[in-house]
């Protein structure tokens, strides 16, 4: 039951199960752990694709935002990280032992109130998840009321994306201004810096990433996933059949922020700092980007997605720096253009690369053809079922 | 006459103006249960635009709206629906990209809200509502083809299907035989009398002989006022609407 809600067809089961082989077995085996941890950095990204094929791809809000909700979850981790890196015997050298050295510098005496709670794991934990969905349910339901949507709600988002980097950005005593918070070292004790700690975080990444796609998909293939499809397509039908249709998208951009949130914690976890360049406008259209070039309608595309572009982005602008900003720009374009369902629409039934398999395909099984999607199935099942209630009221007539 | 209370709609002195401009002014409207009530009218008469304000889609800028004795004016869109009001617009208003059967899911009245939909079950309830509405508007061979490519006919009862589905005690229809073939208006006519005996059904129509098919009582609009109500022979007997209709 749960499966069939999961996988609509055998060839979603096996891209997921394909997508968790790489993920699980082949990167790790393949790549030195210096590499594995970049691995982990873009997967953290994917958290955010997999959002925005819920909130872009389905229900058609376009957020130029999400790096907020990323970085959000991402500082509530590095603040309970700096605040355990910052105990009075490490930093004995300040005026004030015992507080962030970027809050000594600016000469802050004592830890400010909204930091007290950060002391806490569990309580930064919970904030980690808590505290972007909140910010997106208010500012969600302050627009979707208003009925504020399309390119309105992309500006206001990516407004938004702007006054919290800066805000960031400019209260440095507070939150690290534009160095960020740096320097994190140990999680409750833990080094995890060390070989051992980059790969079992790597391992907690993909689980997480893996466990907030499979919750994706059964969202998208209940009845909710075809209600947010409807509010794209055709908004106002939705509300004449009596679904609150601001509370929906709410919703979606709520869950997408949660997303956005754990993948930003884990960031921080693997690669040891946050920072406002990292949440501001441009890394928020990248991962609009990454979730294009993967496939804004599909779960695993978004995650191969922030794969390839982060991939290119490390390599070309290891190779050719100057240049790597204009190929990530003509990506764009191409996908826009050209396969406007990104890679993974390149490897759906009907895409470029199936029909190029095709030969092959019927080479090795005998005969090509896809297996038909449980859709139909169901619509069989219906079939079935009903006739056989029809047949049964005719008896008891 | 029965008592106020007795009506399942009632609309007193209902008025919406656009920057002065008066679409629908002091309108006054009574439906019992089980009728089938047209609203007739040339073009620009405000007939739709009285639907879109029972409906929710325009704020009335007067008046008040009882359905079964509750005020609905100014309640949002779907909550007007869930009170039990159905629309169907003029053009064929349907998912096109989903199936006729998951069209017809979609508006099952269970499981609106957010926790509603994502634990939405197909059970043999909703499976067994769907095959009689589909049965009821002649799209039951077609359940899991694209409602995109059906017909236009197909179309308009898809849709009058997924009000259906929604189980209204109001239902208002705004053209719902336009571009349709003699066969299929005298089946959706068909289709409407069998409904009615449920429910009450608001058409708006420009077709004279579906109207004098389907029609208990029929109101005559012109410029956004009444100009004559009562049975079909009574309305067309008026000189007013001898008079509109083919005066100018």
């Amino acid at each position: 039951m749960l499966f069939k809600t999961l996988f609509k067809s055998r060839a979603e089961f096996l891209s997921y199960a394909a997508l968790t082989l790489l993920l699980v077995v082949v990167l790790p085996v393949l790549l030195p752990v210096f590499r594995l941890n970049l691995f982990g950095k873009y997967l953290t990204y994917g958290f955010v694709g997999v959002g925005l094929v819920l909130l872009w791809g389905r229900c058609g809000i376009l957020s130029l935002g999400q790096g907020v909700f990323f970085g959000i979850g991402g500082y509530c981790m590095a603040m309970f990280l700096k605040l355990e890196a910052s105990d009075p015997i490490t930093t004995k050298i300040q005026s004030t032992p015992g507080i962030p050295d970027f809050m000594d510098w600016n000469q802050l005496t004592h830890l400010p109130f909204f930091w007290e709670p950060f002391k806490h794991f569990p309580v930064a934990l919970l904030a980690v998840v808590l505290v972007p969905t909140a910010l997106a349910f208010c500012l969600g339901w302050a627009m979707f009321q208003r009925r504020v949507g399309g390119v309105y709600f992309a500006i206001i988002t990516q407004a938004i994306a702007l006054i919290i980097s800066l805000g960031i950005d400019g209260n440095q005593g507070y939150t690290g201004g534009r160095n960020g918070i740096t320097d994190l070292r140990t999680l409750l004790g833990w080094d995890i810096r060390s070989t051992s700690a980059q790969y079992i975080l790597y391992f907690a990444c993909v689980f997480f990433l893996l466990l907030c796609g499979l919750a994706a998909k059964y969202i998208i293939n209940t009845r909710m996933g075809r209600v947010l499809v409807a509010i794209r397509d055709r908004e106002d039908r939705v509300r004449f059949s009596g679904y609150d249709v601001a509370l929906c998208r709410t919703f979606v951009f709520a869950l997408a922020a949660l997303i956005s949130g754990v993948g930003g914690a884990f960031f921080v976890l693997q690669v040891g700092f946050m920072s406002p360049s990292l949440i501001g406008i441009v890394p928020s259209i990248e991962m609009v980007i990454f979730t294009a070039v993967g496939g804004r309608l599909s779960v695993v595309g978004a995650i191969l997605g922030s794969l390839i572009v982060n991939l290119g982005k490390t390599t070309f602008s290891e190779a050719i720096p100057e240049l790597w900003l204009f190929l990530m720009g003509g990506t764009f374009i191409a996908v826009v253009m050209f396969f406007p369902n990104g890679v993974a629409g390149l490897m759906e039934p009907g895409g470029w690369l199936s029909t190029k398999l095709e030969p092959f395909k019927a080479m090795l099984f005998g005969r090509s053809g896809p297996g038909s999607g449980a859709g139909n199935e169901v619509v069989e099942v219906v079939k079935n079922t009903s006739v056989s209630i029809a047949q049964t009221t005719e008896v008891t007539k | 006459m029965s008592k106020p209370a007795d009506f399942l709609l009632s609309v007193e002195s209902l008025g919406v103006s656009f920057d002065g401009f008066k679409a629908v002014d002091g309108f006054n409207f009574y439906l019992d249960r089980n009728r089938v009530h047209v609203i007739i009218g040339p073009n620009g008469a405000g007939k739709t635009t009285v639907l879109d304000l029972i409906c929710g889609k325009t704020k009335a800028t007067s008046g008040s709206i009882k359905f079964k004795d509750q005020e609905i004016r100014g309640l949002a869109e779907h909550k007007i629906v869930r009170a039990g009001i159905g629309r169907k617009f003029q053009n064929p208003s349907i998912y096109e990209n989903l199936t006729v059967f998951e069209n017809l899911e979609i508006s099952h009245p269970k499981g609106r809200g957010v926790f509603g939909c994502l634990m939405f079950r197909r059970t043999e309830e909703v499976l067994g509502r769907i095959r009689a509405v589909a049965e009821d508007v002649a799209l039951l061979e077609l359940l899991d083809t694209e409602a995109g490519i059906l017909s236009h006919g197909q179309k308009q009862w898809l849709e009058i299907g997924m009000l259906l589905m929604q189980d209204p005690e109001l239902l208002m229809l705004d053209e719902p035989v336009a571009g349709m073939s003699v066969r299929e208006r005298e089946a959706t006519a068909k289709l409407i009398k069998k409904i009615s005996g449920q429910r009450s059904v608001i058409v708006i129509e420009h077709d004279m002989e579906f109207v004098k098919e389907i029609a208990d009582r029929v109101t005559v609009m012109h410029l956004g006022k009444i100009l004559a109500e009562g049975s079909m022979e009574h309305v067309q007997a008026d000189p007013k609407v001898i008079e509109v209709y083919i005066g100018h």
